[in-house]
């Protein structure tokens, strides 16, 4: 069989591209989908894709399927994804439940739109809350927010590995602008970079008759008692809280001697960083500090940035999903937050400059401890 | 005669099973056991199944299982089986689980004719929630959610499932519908159905009803009558679909 990648290729392509390459070069073996926009080129190109690199696809009745048949694929033992949006989101929060509950590396993309609701196709940051928070009782998953098409690519070999290595549901939050738009990227083989990839295993239908050569395995997530499902839950929220150290990640940027922080995730980090590299040509000392795992978010991280200034700038297109975060990972400091909430609306570094001039003329709005 | 023996494919340690007394379910889940046996196909099976009643079923085989979401069975087995093909699927359900919040994932999966097996319990109603309404519940009556009877006129008549996946699945599916009370004839369908999974022809579905005495608040006799007078004048027990290749037997 051919090679996918061979070395590193420079490429020019949609997001929703990138997401079918990366996932080839995490090795996944089958995708199951239902089209949603901004989200169905990941489909389109995976199909195409598929039989060259003996790799499967199924097309389900809806994401409530999309969903528990990626279960299915992972409990098989194959590194099983899919990728979804808005109202399909909303579905996939039941399947991503159980894989919270049964410790399934089911690996999902978000590529985010307007809510709520139906809203529009195009683009937003509103689905934050849903898709690090979005289950009912309080699973544990991981959360990648990408800013650039790399990050994309980066972040699919990454959510396979992690997923795999760590046993917990993986998305890799993107949003309708990075699905569609073309930008420039180096694709590569993982492996070819030192990276090592994380292999599937067998979970159900294993070799040899259950019961006579080996137990047969029992997965389950209903349970009769309180204190049994205490006893499940506690290892899985303190294993969680152990390996988040190694899987947390954030870029900062001129944050060293910065007056006024920036805070801002995925692509609206980009008009972020375009801002302050204008404000700095005029003196105006501001940095960026941008989670690029929403979960575990990097609060230790935030915390020591708190330590250079107690002034932020939360920026994003949502009314404050990300600055909800924010705050409880400042939880206890005394620190002052100025905001700019464009919900489902894409926001330019222009605005971004000019809120910090009326930041410095007016003093910080709002005071949290 | 090894009536009273357990099929080899019953997990002895969780046994008795926790299903009510007189339940169908371990009738059921015998027949499906003694199929297995005789087909040999331990080794190759996996075992799904569903929220309610069924889920007491999770630990119930000698079979790698897992236990779902309501009415999400189907779509975990068929991620399983297309992951792994050479695995046979069983997806376990009630009526309210394949008819109700999964039935467009039994549709879907039937049209496409997944190789799996789907066997759905029919008892009329919600057992574990205590004994609401299902699509299956007979006209005019008494459940927790009908305490009148139900009205067929407001709320519609009693689903016919295996009917409706006779029409709309394409050759090589199996579908038939048992009863508790034709023990031998319930092993049988589930031999050639799950013999269709296995040779790869198509999908395979068996509606069988089953009683509820809890839920029915009937003694033994009504319970038997309920299920082998009532049930039958609207449920019509045998095959409604085999495949060229089973015709045979």
């Amino acid at each position: 069989m051919e090679k996918p990648i061979v070395e590193e290729k420079r490429v020019f392509m949609t997001g929703n591209e990138v997401v079918a390459w990366g996932a080839i070069a995490a090795q996944a073996d089958i995708m199951y989908g239902y089209p949603i926009t901004p989200q169905n080129e990941i489909m389109h190109y995976w199909t195409r894709l598929a039989p060259k690199y003996q790799k499967k696809f199924l097309q389900t009745e809806d994401e409530l399927s999309a969903g528990f048949a990626t279960i299915g694929g992972v409990i098989a033992g194959k590194k099983a994804f899919s990728a979804t949006a808005g109202p399909g989101n909303t579905l996939f929060q039941e399947p991503v439940s159980m894989a919270e509950m049964m410790r399934i590396p089911m690996v999902v993309v978000i590529q985010q739109r307007g809510g709520p609701s139906t809203a529009t196709v195009i683009y937003s940051q509103q689905e934050v809350n849903m898709t690090t928070y979005g289950g009912n009782g309080e699973g544990m998953r991981i959360v990648y927010s990408t800013a650039s098409h790399q990050e994309l690519f980066d972040c699919m070999i990454k959510a396979f590995n992690n997923a795999w290595k760590y046993r917990f549901p993986t998305f890799v939050l993107g949003d309708g602008y990075q699905a569609k738009m073309r930008e420039p990227l180096v694709m590569y083989d993982p492996q070819d970079r030192g990276i090592e990839l994380i292999e599937p295993e067998i979970i159900i239908g294993k070799e040899g008759v259950p019961g006579r050569d080996r137990d047969p395995v029992f997965l389950r997530n209903a349970y009769s008692m309180e204190e049994e499902l205490y006893d499940v839950l506690m290892p899985t929220i303190e294993e969680y809280d152990r390996i988040a150290p190694e899987i947390t990640e954030y870029h900062s940027f001129s944050c060293e001697d910065a007056d006024l922080i920036i805070v801002a995730h995925g692509i609206v980090s980009r008009a972020a960083v375009a801002a302050v590299e204008d404000l700095r040509k005029e003196g105006v000392k501001v940095g960026v500090f941008r989670p690029v795992t929403l979960r575990p978010f990097p609060e230790e991280a935030l915390r020591e940035v708190a330590g250079i200034t107690p002034n932020f700038l939360v920026v994003e297109s949502s009314n404050g999903q990300m600055a909800r975060l924010f705050k409880e990972a400042l939880f206890g400091m005394e620190v002052k937050m100025d905001t700019i909430f464009k919900p489902g609306v894409g926001i330019t570094s222009e605005e971004i400059v000019q809120q910090v001039k009326n930041i410095a003329d007016s003093g910080i709005k709002t005071t949290i401890k | 005669m090894e009536a009273t023996v357990m099929p080899r494919s019953w997990n002895l340690e969780t046994k008795p099973h926790k299903f009510c007394p007189g339940c169908g379910h371990g009738l059921v889940l015998r027949a499906l056991g003694e199929a297995i046996d005789e087909l040999d196909i331990q080794d190759r099976s996996v075992f799904g199944c569903d929220i309610g009643c069924s889920l007491l079923a999770w630990d119930f085989f000698n079979l790698d299982s897992v236990q779902t979401h309501h009415g999400r069975t189907v779509p975990v087995v068929v991620g399983l089986v297309r992951a792994n093909p050479n695995l046979i699927g069983i997806a376990y359900m009630g009526d309210g689980g394949g008819y109700a919040i999964g039935a467009q994932h039994l549709v879907n999966s039937a049209n496409r004719n997944d190789k799996i097996l789907v066997v759905l319990v029919n008892n009329t109603n919600y057992g574990m929630t205590g004994g609401q309404m299902a699509p299956t519940t007979l006209p005019d009556q008494v459940t927790e959610t009908t305490p009148y009877g139900r009205n067929i006129m407001e709320t519609g008549a009693p689903t016919q499932g295996a009917e409706m996946v006779t029409a709309i699945t394409p050759e090589g599916a199996y579908v038939a519908r048992g009863t508790v009370a034709k023990m031998n004839r319930l092993k049988k369908m589930f031999k050639r159905a799950l013999l269709n999974v296995a040779e790869g022809n198509g999908f395979s579905f068996i509606e069988i009803l089953s009683t509820c005495p809890t839920n029915w608040r009937t003694n033994a006799r009504d319970t038997w009558k309920f299920l082998e007078e009532d049930m039958t004048k609207y449920f019509k027990v045998g095959e409604l679909k085999v495949p060229p290749t089973l015709k045979e037997e």
